[in-house]
């Protein structure tokens, strides 16, 4: 087993309603997302997140989709124009996710390395 | 594949107030489509545009709207491609007459029909609402209306597609209303063209995953897509994205060839879950969709088919957005530099509070981000180091009395010459002071709502 961010195994979008943000978590391979599944319990999300999220953490589950939704309640200050936060429509919350570091066998961490992230050396101009 | 004379096509132009100018542009022109549908409105949009129309009763709609159909009426007549928007807002009637002057100035004259759909504004009926019986409480709180009744600035029932089918079945090219559903807007003209019926709840339901895959624009064909996002091409002419639904219900996600952006699986499947709660029940006023029930099968060449999705019956109540006054707020930055930049500017920060204390002001709420560092992902990222080359100090507060925030405003540009140095980035001037909209969700029995919709269509 070796402990890995999130970031390498899944994407994720997030958004806002009301003082609730959503997040999105979708597996880049379908075959991790009975592991995502096990380790990405609402206990262990909501222990991540710590003080960012005041309420209870809700999940759902997108098997259809290799995807889990995650309802964060009382995360953005009071939603919508009442809240103070830069992110106040909870927009990066999906990253915030992804931070999370999670165990998963040595042959999913291995094939995970360096999915998610800009490669080294790459600058805008340099595809598309 | 379905064939050309089964398969309709609803192109997405808009994803909100403010998106993309161009876009609407390129899909009628880009491309064989039938449908056009802009979405200009968000749970805050409506109190924003009930604000404007305070101070000119002319306005309180999106005016970008009727500066887009100058440009595209003709091409639209001419292309038998009709347009479905909730541009209204808060003045759907205000937004209808400007249209039809857009169309005589555009050229349009005696062949172009403009449908109007009114009736989801409540906000002066909100007593007699009360009084027969509907609370409308709040759906988070429980707390009944009658508690902030009179700070309401705007009160507006999500409606569905029937009045968009009935405008359509009345000959109108361009359609506008005020709050309906952003789903609707893909939906209703489906239901038109194909013939289902709110009692086809399959089919309906496909129509509402087609419309929450359309109702954001480009983020499900590239933008804000995480996914690999710096190999997606061409992202300065995205496409936005086309739904070509066949009469079954399966449809395809696709974008006009050569525009840019990607549609697959993955970018799909971003959009499907943005914004989503109880994925089994995602409620709109006609159907009740099971996103669980969603199959994705990416077809290459952008292009990914939808397939398989069920629905239950609607429920007996539409979803009211009310936003009301609930006092101030304003945010104030700067920007500190190298060395010790996190440190000067949560020293600045400290003053800042205590200058605010002397003079005997008290918020409802006060918070300090660091921008550069903390400011979207709090405490996960820990203590900043020494050699964060440069940090923006983020300062907001909150209270129902406007002058102890602007008098906060005042007490930031102070801190350049008094506070801890390396400091730039004042130039902007004074925070400003802005109106807090709170939001209001609730429900209201949907015949207190029906009763009152109306549809016109008129000549340009």
């Amino acid at each position: 087993m070796k402990k890995i961010s999130l970031v390498h195994l899944a994407h994720a979008r997030s958004g806002d309603k009301g003082d609730t943000a959503n997040v999105g978590v979708i597996a880049y391979d379908p075959l991790n997302y009975g592991l995502l599944k096990e380790r990405l319990t609402p206990e262990a999300v909501k222990a991540h997140f710590g003080s960012m999220v005041a309420g209870e953490v809700e999940r759902f589950e997108l098997p259809n989709l290799g995807a889990l939704n995650f309802l964060l309640h009382g995360a953005l200050g009071g939603g919508g124009t009442m809240s103070l936060m830069n992110d106040a429509q909870g927009k990066v919350f999906s990253t915030a996710l992804l931070r999370m570091e999670i165990e998963v066998p040595d042959d999913v961490a291995a094939a995970a390395e360096g999915r998610g992230r800009v490669p080294e050396g790459w600058t805008p101009g340099a595809s598309g | 594949m379905p064939s050309d004379e089964q398969m309709v096509r609803v192109a997405s132009g808009q994803g909100f107030w403010g998106d993309d100018l161009e876009a609407p542009v390129r899909q009628v022109e880009g491309g064989p489509v039938d449908y056009l549908m802009l979405d200009y409105l968000a749970e805050v949009t409506m109190s924003i545009m009930q604000k404007q129309r305070a101070r000119d009763p002319q306005a309180g709609y999106a005016r970008d709207f009727v500066d887009l159909m100058e440009r595209i009426f003709v091409r639209c007549i001419e292309g038998g491609i009709r347009v479905v928007t909730n541009a209204g807002g808060v003045n759907p009637e205000g937004c209808a007459a400007a249209l039809v002057d857009a169309g005589r100035r555009a050229g349009v004259a005696g062949r172009a029909k403009v449908g109007l759909v009114t009736g989801d504004d409540l906000v002066d009926r909100l007593e007699e609402l009360i009084d027969a019986g509907h609370e409308l409480a709040n759906m988070e709180t429980g707390e009944p209306l009658s508690s902030v009744v009179d700070q309401v600035q705007s009160a507006n029932a999500y409606i569905g597609a029937a009045p968009i089918v009935e405008a359509l079945r009345a000959g109108a090219d361009v359609i506008v209303t005020g709050r309906s559903t952003d789903t609707a807007l893909t939906y209703g003209p489906l239901m038109h063209e194909l013939g289902w019926s709110e009692d086809d709840h399959d089919l309906v339901a496909a129509g509402v995953v087609a419309g929450h895959i359309n109702e954001c624009g480009a983020q499900c064909t590239g933008g804000n897509c995480l996914i690999d996002w710096w190999t997606i091409p061409d992202m300065a002419a995205v496409g936005f994205p086309i739904i070509e639904m066949s009469p079954d219900g399966s449809f395809v996600v696709t974008k006009h060839p050569g525009s840019g952006g990607r549609v697959t699986r993955a970018s799909v499947t971003e959009q499907i879950v943005y914004e989503m709660g109880d994925p089994t029940t995602y409620i709109t006023p006609d159907v009740v969709a099971d996103f669980t029930t969603i199959e994705l099968e990416d077809l290459g060449d952008d292009r990914v088919r939808v397939h398989g999705v069920k629905g239950g019956p609607r429920t007996d109540f539409l979803k009211v957005s009310i936003a009301y006054s609930a006092g101030w707020k304003a945010t104030g930055t700067l920007t500190y530099g190298w060395p010790d930049a996190a440190a000067k500017a949560r020293a600045a920060d400290r003053i800042l509070r205590e200058r605010l204390d002397r003079l005997g002001l008290a918020f409802d709420e006060i918070r300090t981000e660091l921008v550069g560092w903390d400011s979207t992902h709090g405490p996960l990222v820990g203590e900043p180091p020494p050699n964060l080359p440069e940090v923006q100090l983020r300062v907001g507060v909150r209270s129902a009395d406007r002058d102890g925030v602007e008098r906060f405003t005042r007490e930031i540009a102070p801190l350049v010459l008094t506070g801890p140095p390396s400091v730039t980035g004042f130039a902007g001037g004074r925070p400003r002071v802005q109106e807090i909209m709170a939001y209001w969700p609730a429900l209201i029995r949907r015949e207190a709502v029906e009763s009152e919709l109306r549809v016109e269509v008129r000549d340009v």
